[in-house]
């Protein structure tokens, strides 16, 4: 089967920027397709199979599926290509496919959805065969072309060379004649070992630095397009709440403002020239809500729900090893814990934002998003158009952290608007507060926690009840079966090889009892191994204690059956320098946890003035990702890890009073900021026999490490997040 | 209608008196390197040099401006990216999503600019910018290594 010669759609983000300038008006950019004539294929270079796109100066352009939103993603997946192309490194750029194109081409890049850290891991195979696939079409071209036996042929750096007759050539002379040849049935393929990698597997630098660093970046916000209007808008500050009616002739004749028009049931948008004024109006515009019933709810009611779900007994059971109910309640000794842990926002730094023009057959957007697809589906379903009426033009995003995934909020926000501006460009901008009030929000939960030991101080029993609000509930009822959510138990899995258990505890009952609420919640970077994480490693230390043990021993005779956990506890405590002497009131603390098909440990070095003042001097950190495609790269996501994980133990808190959220902007809820940063060493142990995800295995360990390594300061547990709430003198 | 000198360019706006400085730079001169992240002098996303000092543009009304007054944005801080803090960021991989990085580019810059070998402390008490993504590391040794190619120059 030949396949027709395709020309390369090289950022069609800046084919429309540009021939918009020229004076060509809007170009909306339907269906530019991958078609054109050879002579435009040399120009723009060939797609020689859906991966790998060669231009004639072999500059290989690597196809990029998944978002990039600060992770390295984009970074990792193109050493993936390379290694298996044989392309130049030196010579390797990338470009966004568009999930419309997607669809058009049968999925042929197949899922594009960035979260759960599946970025590398889910693809890794399916790029790895692409490059490979696109190596030996070129490497036949070669050989059809000098009539040798392509077995005579060695590549390297993108140059084909036939010893016997010294002939060489390269990437860029063949791609044309590779893309006209069948492609290799992916399944015959041999990939790498990785052993013998070379470009994958190397602490490569970042390919997407530069325009960082000079302001050139585009992100979402930036997105100019001519005849743009600006738009801000406000929902219902009372989550489930509906619009009654707005005032518009009240800032109709403010500066720059167009019209204020209502976005679905429950929010409002002011129109304008700049975003400056459409705000400026929002501000003076007269809404009247309908806050419905949820204006009853608060903090202090959502505490009330979840703690009588500590002993309810509607929870179910995923974990039950003997009795350890009874077991406990026959125990000589007994510990009993709760604990609990706050609704979070993510706080991106980018607003969340999206420009859509709507007209009355098409709809495209320019969005930051997680999911392509999902923008796609979200724009689509808004329009009230087939999805094949509908593109998608993907920025990369100033910080995603789950915020930006599935549900595309704002993306069908932007539609809404722009759909009551036919053929015209809408930019909305959420402000800091309207993110804050409307977020999805990391679950609130506690945890009841209870251990029996025998006079050795050996642990016989454990019961963990978890009771608290369930992400699936909110975003994906279909994941829960009979009503049993055991999302909400990531982290204390029994199952290997995504988030378990790592303990062996002859009796043990682990629960969940869904308590909901009308705060919407949704993935936060970690997800529920953060909170689990916390309950169940502070309470392992308790336990430890009151067994009269070493922290890390204590662990470890529990561990025999779980090696891959144990092997990165006792990498984390090696280098951490466990039981090695410390300055005079610094304190060691150690966790493990495992999330995203990795295993993660962590050790923590603070201090507590006799104030209650708290410093984390230092923070050793190790991962196991089964793979590492970019040590350096894993190590900033590691050291990013630190910085989230520590603002929501020190700071991070998302209140209710009246239906809403309190915390509004940073001086309310505060980040952490450099100087309060610890030293973090990372510590890759990768046994390369699994693919493990990155971006969010290791901040599970962050909190509970530091807490413990409190503990150990001040003789006394930490129950309830955040820190800033809790007296440490 | 206002006057601004931005990068050495005078540039003529047409803004509200209570119109953010920020506001001003990107969407009336078009400059989109300073980025919104608070609006509420937290973040540090929208720094700037006015005459050589670092400041919050989102809470820089354009009303307090004085002509005269020079205004240097990350996208003329160098002529080609070759600024000491820009080559250190770039050598150690500083940015993860990099939407915070001109305002912590041009918060290290000004640093440099005062104090050409700040120590630990004193870039504790400089670099106050968010960055969301926990760059501060990296930012941290960016900033000493910026730092030696100054003296090295
Ligand atoms: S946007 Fe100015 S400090 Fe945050
Ligand atoms: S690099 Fe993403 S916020 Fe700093």
């Amino acid at each position: 089967m030949k396949k027709t010669t395709r020309a390369t759609n090289l950022s069609r983000r800046k084919f429309i920027v540009s021939s918009a300038a020229a004076g060509g008006g809007l170009a909306l950019g339907f269906k530019l397709p991958f078609v054109g004539s050879a002579q435009a294929a040399t120009a723009a270079g060939t797609e020689v199979n859906a991966w790998v796109v060669v231009r004639p100066d072999s500059t290989c352009v690597v196809r990029i599926a998944r978002s990039e939103m600060g992770q390295g993603t984009l970074t990792g997946l193109a050493q993936l290509v390379a290694e298996e192309l044989e392309c130049d490194w030196k010579k390797v750029a990338t470009e966004h496919v568009f999930p419309g194109q997607n669809l058009a081409r049968k999925r042929v890049w197949g899922d594009m959805a960035t979260g759960g850290s599946r970025g590398i891991r889910g693809s890794q195979d399916y790029v790895r065969r692409g490059g490979a696939a696109a190596r030996m079409m070129l490497m036949q071209a070669a050989a059809e072309q000098w009539k040798v036996p392509v077995g005579e042929l060695t590549v390297a750096d993108g140059v084909i060379t036939h010893a016997a007759s010294k002939r060489s050539t390269s990437y860029g002379r063949l791609a044309i004649a590779a893309a006209n040849l069948t492609p290799p049935d992916p399944k015959s393929i041999k990939l790498k070992d990785p052993k013998d990698w070379k470009i994958a597997g190397k602490p490569m630098k970042r390919l997407d630095t530069a325009d960082k660093l000079n302001g050139g970046k585009v992100y979402a916000i930036d997105l100019k397009l001519p005849g743009m209007l600006s738009a801000a808008v406000k929902a219902c500050p009372v989550h489930g709440g509906k619009l009654v009616s707005f005032d518009e002739a009240k800032v109709a004749k403010m500066p720059g403002v167009r019209r204020a028009v209502k976005v679905n049931d429950g929010a409002v948008a002011v129109v304008a020239d700049t975003w400056w004024r459409a705000k400026t109006a929002l501000e003076a515009l007269p809404i009247v809500w309908d806050e419905g019933a949820n204006a009853a709810q608060s903090s202090a009611t959502i505490a009330e729900r979840l703690k009588e779900g500590l002993t309810a007994d509607d929870a179910f059971a995923d974990t039950k090893i003997g009795d350890a109910l009874k077991v406990i309640a026959g125990a000589p000794k007994k510990v009993e814990a709760v604990y609990s842990t706050p609704f979070l926002s993510h706080a991106t730094i980018e607003r969340m934002n999206c420009t859509a023009v709507v007209t009355a057959d098409k709809v495209e957007v320019w969005t930051a998003t997680q999911s392509a697809e999902g923008s796609l589906a979200a724009a689509c379903e808004e329009a009230g158009l087939p999805l094949a009426a509908g593109e998608v033009h993907k920025l990369d995003l100033g910080g995603g952290f789950g915020r930006r995934g599935g549900t595309q909020d704002y993306t069908r926000q932007a539609v809404a608007i722009a759909k009551q501006f036919p053929g015209v460009p809408v930019k909305l901008i959420w402000s800091r507060e309207e993110d804050q009030a409307h977020d999805f929000y990391r679950p609130i939960s506690q945890c009841k926690l209870s251990a029996g030991l025998d006079e050795s101080g050996k642990l016989l029993g454990m019961h963990i009840r978890v009771s608290g609000q369930s992400i699936n509930a909110w975003l994906n009822p279909g994941a829960i079966k009979e009503g049993k959510d055991v999302r909400q138990l990531q982290g204390l899995w029994k199952e290997p090889g995504d988030a378990q258990f790592g303990y062996t505890v002859p009796n043990l009952q682990i629960e969940y009892a869904m308590r909901n609420t009308h705060v919407p919640v949704g993935p936060w970077r970690g997800v529920n191994t953060n909170q689990n994480g916390v309950y169940l490693e502070c309470f392992m230390e308790e336990v430890a204690r009151a067994a009269g043990k070493d922290s890390l021993e204590f662990r470890r005779e529990l561990m025999a059956n779980h090696p891959k956990h144990l092997g990165v506890l006792n990498a984390a405590a090696e280098k951490g320098g466990w039981g090695k002497p410390l300055p005079a009131g610094v304190h060691r603390g150690i966790a493990q946890f495992m999330g995203y098909a990795s295993y993660s440990a962590a050790v923590a070095e603070v201090s507590v003035s006799a104030e209650g003042k708290l410093k984390i001097h230092r923070m050793v950190l190790a991962l196991n990702c089964g793979h590492a495609v970019n040590p350096d790269q894993i190590a900033a996501q590691v050291e990013g890890s630190v910085v989230y994980g520590l603002s929501a133990a020190l700071y991070g808190e998302c209140t209710v009073q009246n239906g809403r959220m309190v915390e509004l902007n940073f001086h309310t809820y505060p980040l952490l900021r450099l100087a309060e940063m610890p030293k973090v060493e990372t510590v890759i142990v990768p046994t390369q026999d699994f693919w493990g995800g990155v971006g969010e295995p290791t901040i599970c360990v962050v909190t509970p490490a530091v807490l413990n390594a409190i503990f150990a300061a001040t003789g006394k547990p930490v129950r309830s997040l955040p820190l800033k709430n809790v007296k440490l003198a | 209608m206002a006057k601004l000198n931005i990068n050495g360019k005078i540039r003529d706006v047409q803004a509200e008196a209570g119109t953010p400085l920020l506001w001003v730079i990107r969407e009336q001169v078009g400059l989109t390197g300073t980025k919104y992240g608070c609006g509420v002098a937290q973040c540090g996303a929208c720094s700037v040099h006015i005459n050589g000092e670092v400041r919050r543009s989102c809470s820089v009304l354009i009303s307090d401006m004085k002509p005269g007054d020079r205004i240097v944005t990350i996208e003329g801080l160098s002529a080609t990216g070759s600024h000491p803090v820009q080559r250190a960021w770039a050598a150690l991989d500083v940015p993860q999503c990099g939407y915070c990085q001109s305002g912590q580019i041009m918060a290290a810059a000004a640093l440099l600019g005062k104090n050409p070998q700040p120590s630990d402390a004193d870039i504790d008490a400089a670099m106050t910018n968010i960055c969301r993504c926990g760059t501060y590391q990296r930012i941290r040794a960016g900033v000493h290594m910026a730092a030696e190619m100054v003296k090295k120059a």
